[in-house]
């Protein structure tokens, strides 16, 4: 058995007003595998993530990235193993130009001079943006922006990528090159999303959370075709939608 | 009182100080400024040869006569207060047109007009030839601290969101009837305003988060500019000799 | 109020610049002490509110709109060195981005916007504060007292910066009263929204404030009644009060009390030309203040405490006939 791309064991956490947020949640992701994780709003998935490069710590449980634990001293490292895609691209797109934004995970690494140009120039490529490499983040679409904060998560050559609400936002076209970029990528993915049909084509897997706990982890196909599953966990596909024909 | 300029200088082109690297101009920019401030102000000569320094930036700029004349504006009110000069000054009298204005008035206004539109067009020909971040990254490049281009970076980042942050907030507000009409309405105003620092404090949180994620350690990295520049020393620094010879000849002369 | 080049001397401009660069440094360390890695982006954000703050217009009344310089706000907000830093950026990049303000001017005009009103803002608020009772609606007068006089002493740093090193030969007294009068005015409408901004702010988010951390007060921040308004007027006719007691000797005198220290000090042999008649100062002490000047500046000032006064009345009036 190959070391897991990401294990998260036993991992509880509280808010300082005593608010359990995460109970005992426990799974692992294989290299490779790409996992949606699903629930409703206030299940936890949002809180779930940030403890993936270590923002949130738990009150017990561990979290470990290719196996390496997250502790005070690999935190940074952690952080660079799980590239972490936030859901508001404007706080993740900081520098005055795209190229400095991309370059700046690799180069708090100590990437420079042309390997850093290089890391910089790839990860723009696979995600479509090469050629906006000098323009200001804020003269660029949202779906550019939301491409451009993917490719200064893949600059720094992560273990993991976890993107948090991936497609929402976008305009139908927007969210198909996304789509297409995603898939293109030869990389293990987790998807936090409300959007059904862009997990089933995304994913393989299917994580649902709810009230801090994982109530289900199977093949996606599987639990989208689960309608009491769905239904009991305030998620639903939209009208019409077949999971047998998608 | 200024409002502040959200809106750039920039004006894209492809003359050679378009292409010519940040820094480079910074320096000549800083320079020629300098020597304008330190010439006497009754060697008019002087600021003779300045004017035609402007001229030539200008048109190596391809900044046309009227884009350059609008930017100029922003110096209205100083004018003002160089045209009050004469009337408000104290001291020996002189005629002009019949009244008598102050003799130093005059001299003020002159310096004033003089100086004050001199440094003004060399900023106004930095900035109309040069990106934002190029004029931070070219700040970067003359030892201006670290600390204080990399807030300015963020701060012009995030200037836009803010700003049209808050202008949502007022369409929705007027959309309901909001027309403040004196300071006394002004609760509405003050809560967006309020609204809006909430905002941006929050956002300063996780952009925090966003940079710690990509391994921030407090120290902004060091990543290279890789554009290729031009870099004319010879044509800057005749500039520079030019004007600082001019200045330190009207200083003597004087 | 961003003063261009030539305005004022080489001198005078070289050393504010040495003060405000030592004002800013000592800013930026201190804010690095209690925000650490945060310092950075923390900083950018809150210039980021304070520049936009300054280009949007608040109304004043019947149709003509003022602009906020918002050092007092920054400071009572997020602390006096995280609020100067942010505010210095504010006037840097105003500089050399926006052309806004002559490059040589840089140290001018940051001492006077941002180092200035930013800790004279922070003094006056924690001064009242400290003293008085722990209640919002006195907290929000603090807060309307520093912003009103954190425009004001800007605009005094203005004069003495003018007194040391400008051109032009207009009797101190004369600029003291315009620059310092129109701010002023200025002043109130910064006073108001200041207190205004602080006071929504802390009722979504007390923690935010950084001026009221450690006071722990009572009250609500949002309805400051008629005692709050009395106190904006009291608090803005004493200040009036008191500028016109500064203005009134340096009117009836000798005019030169601040040239006299500057002459005194030695700076009339400071030119770089060494010719005299170049010097700002050099015609200074030949002025007198004629019958006439003495009774305009009085009308200047009175003029200004009025139409303050008038302002606070009407507010007052106006809050009694609308029902909250």
């Amino acid at each position: 058995m190959s070391t897991p791309a990401l294990a998260v064991e036993e991992l509880s956490f509280s808010y300082p007003d005593g608010y359990h947020a995460l109970d005992s949640v426990d799974f692992h992701i294989h290299p490779g595998e790409r996992v949606a994780l699903l629930g409703p709003n206030g299940a936890g998935k949002t809180t779930l993530v940030l403890h993936l490069n270590g923002i949130l710590r738990g009150s017990s449980g561990t979290v470990s990235v290719a196996g390496l634990d997250l502790d005070e001293d690999s935190l940074r490292e952690i952080r660079r193993r799980t590239g972490l895609v936030f859901q508001d691209p404007d706080d993740q797109l900081f520098m005055p130009t795209v190229r400095e934004d991309v370059a700046f995970g690799p180069a708090n690494f100590g990437i420079e001079g042309d390997e850093l140009e290089r890391r910089v120039t790839d990860a723009l490529e696979a995600v479509g943006m090469a050629d906006q490499a000098e323009r200001a983040p804020h003269h660029l679409s949202f779906g550019q922006r939301r491409r451009v904060a993917v490719a200064t998560v893949l600059a720094m050559h992560p273990e993991i990528l976890v993107l948090d609400e991936p497609s929402s936002n976008l305009d139908p076209k927007a969210r198909r090159e996304l789509a297409e970029i995603l898939t293109g990528l030869d990389i293990t993915m987790m998807m936090v999303t409300h959007d059904l049909p862009y997990a089933l084509e995304l994913c393989q897997r299917a994580l649902i959370i709810d009230a801090g706990k994982i109530v289900a982890d199977g093949p996606i196909a599987d639990i989208l075709g689960d309608d009491a599953l769905l239904r009991a966990h305030r998620l639903e596909l939209p009208r019409g939608f077949d999971v047998r024909t998608a | 009182m200024s409002t502040g300029h959200a809106h750039a200088l920039f004006i894209h082109g492809h003359g050679i100080l378009h292409r010519t690297a940040p820094h480079l101009k910074l320096v000549t920019m800083i320079a020629l400024v300098f020597a304008v401030v330190a010439t006497p102000r009754n060697a008019f000569w002087a600021f003779g040869v300045y004017a035609v320094i402007v001229a030539v930036l200008v048109a190596l700029a391809g900044l046309r006569p009227k884009q350059f004349a609008a930017r100029l504006l922003i110096e209205v009110p100083f004018v003002i207060f160089a045209v009050l000069l004469p009337f408000l000054g104290g001291g020996e009298r002189v005629e002009v047109l019949g009244i008598a204005v102050s003799r130093e008035g005059l001299w003020g206004a002159w310096t004033i007009l003089a100086k004050g539109t001199l440094g003004l067009s060399f900023s106004i020909i930095l900035a109309s030839t040069t990106t934002v971040p190029d004029i931070l990254s070219g700040l970067d490049r003359i030892r201006v601290p670290r600390v204080i281009t990399a807030i300015a970076g963020f701060m012009i980042r995030y200037l836009d969101v803010v700003v049209s942050e808050f202008r949502r907030r007022r369409i929705a507000m007027s959309s309901r009837g909001y027309e403040p009409q004196w300071i006394g309405d002004v609760k509405p105003w003050a809560a967006s305003a309020g609204s809006m620092f909430v905002r941006s404090y929050e956002r300063g949180e996780r952009v925090y988060q966003a940079m710690v994620a990509r391994g921030y350690t407090g120290v902004m990295p060091r990543i290279q500019a890789t554009a290729a520049w031009a870099t004319p020393w010879p044509g800057a620094l005749s500039v520079i000799a030019t004007a600082w010879a001019t200045a330190a000849t009207a200083m003597v002369l004087t | 109020m961003h003063i261009p080049d030539g305005f004022i001397n080489g001198v005078t401009s070289a050393g504010a610049g040495v003060i405000a660069a030592g004002g800013v440094g000592a800013a930026l360390r201190q804010s690095g002490k209690v925000l650490q890695d945060k310092r950075i982006p923390m900083t950018g954000l809150v210039a980021a509110f304070i520049f936009a703050l300054q280009m949007l217009n608040f109304p004043v009344a019947a149709g003509t709109s003022g602009h906020l310089i918002g050092g007092a706000l920054a400071v009572i907000l997020v602390g006096p060195w995280l609020g100067v830093a942010a505010v210095s950026t504010v006037v840097i990049v105003q500089s050399f981005l926006f052309a806004d303000g002559g490059v040589s001017a840089l140290g001018l005009n940051t001492l006077n916007m941002a180092i200035i009103s930013g800790l004279v803002g922070w003094v006056v608020f924690r001064g009242i504060t400290r003293v008085l009772p722990k209640r919002w609606t006195i907290a929000l007068v603090a807060t309307f007292a520093a912003g009103l006089v954190s425009v004001v002493a800007a605009a005094t740093g203005f004069v003495v910066q003018y007194s040391l090193g400008g051109v032009g030969d207009v009797n101190l007294a004369t600029v003291f009263t315009a620059m310092v009068g129109v701010h002023f005015l200025i002043g109130i409408g910064e006073g108001l929204i200041t207190a205004a901004v602080v006071g929504l702010v802390a009722a979504s988010r007390p923690d935010l404030v950084f001026g009221t951390h450690d006071l722990n007060l009572t009250g609500s921040s949002t309805r400051i009644g008629r005692g709050g308004i009395g106190g904006f007027v009291g608090v803005g006719l004493a200040v009036a009060l008191v500028l016109a007691l500064v203005v009134a000797p340096l009117a009836s005198s000798d005019p030169d009390g601040l040239e006299r220290v500057a002459i005194d000090q030695g700076f009339a042999d400071d030119a770089v030309d060494g010719a005299a008649a170049d010097s700002p100062l050099a015609d200074y002490g030949e002025d007198t203040v004629g019958v006439s000047m003495a009774g305009a500046i009085g009308i200047a000032v009175t003029f200004a405490v009025g139409v303050g006064a008038l302002g606070m009345w009407a507010l007052m009036r106006r809050r009694r006939r609308v029902p909250t």
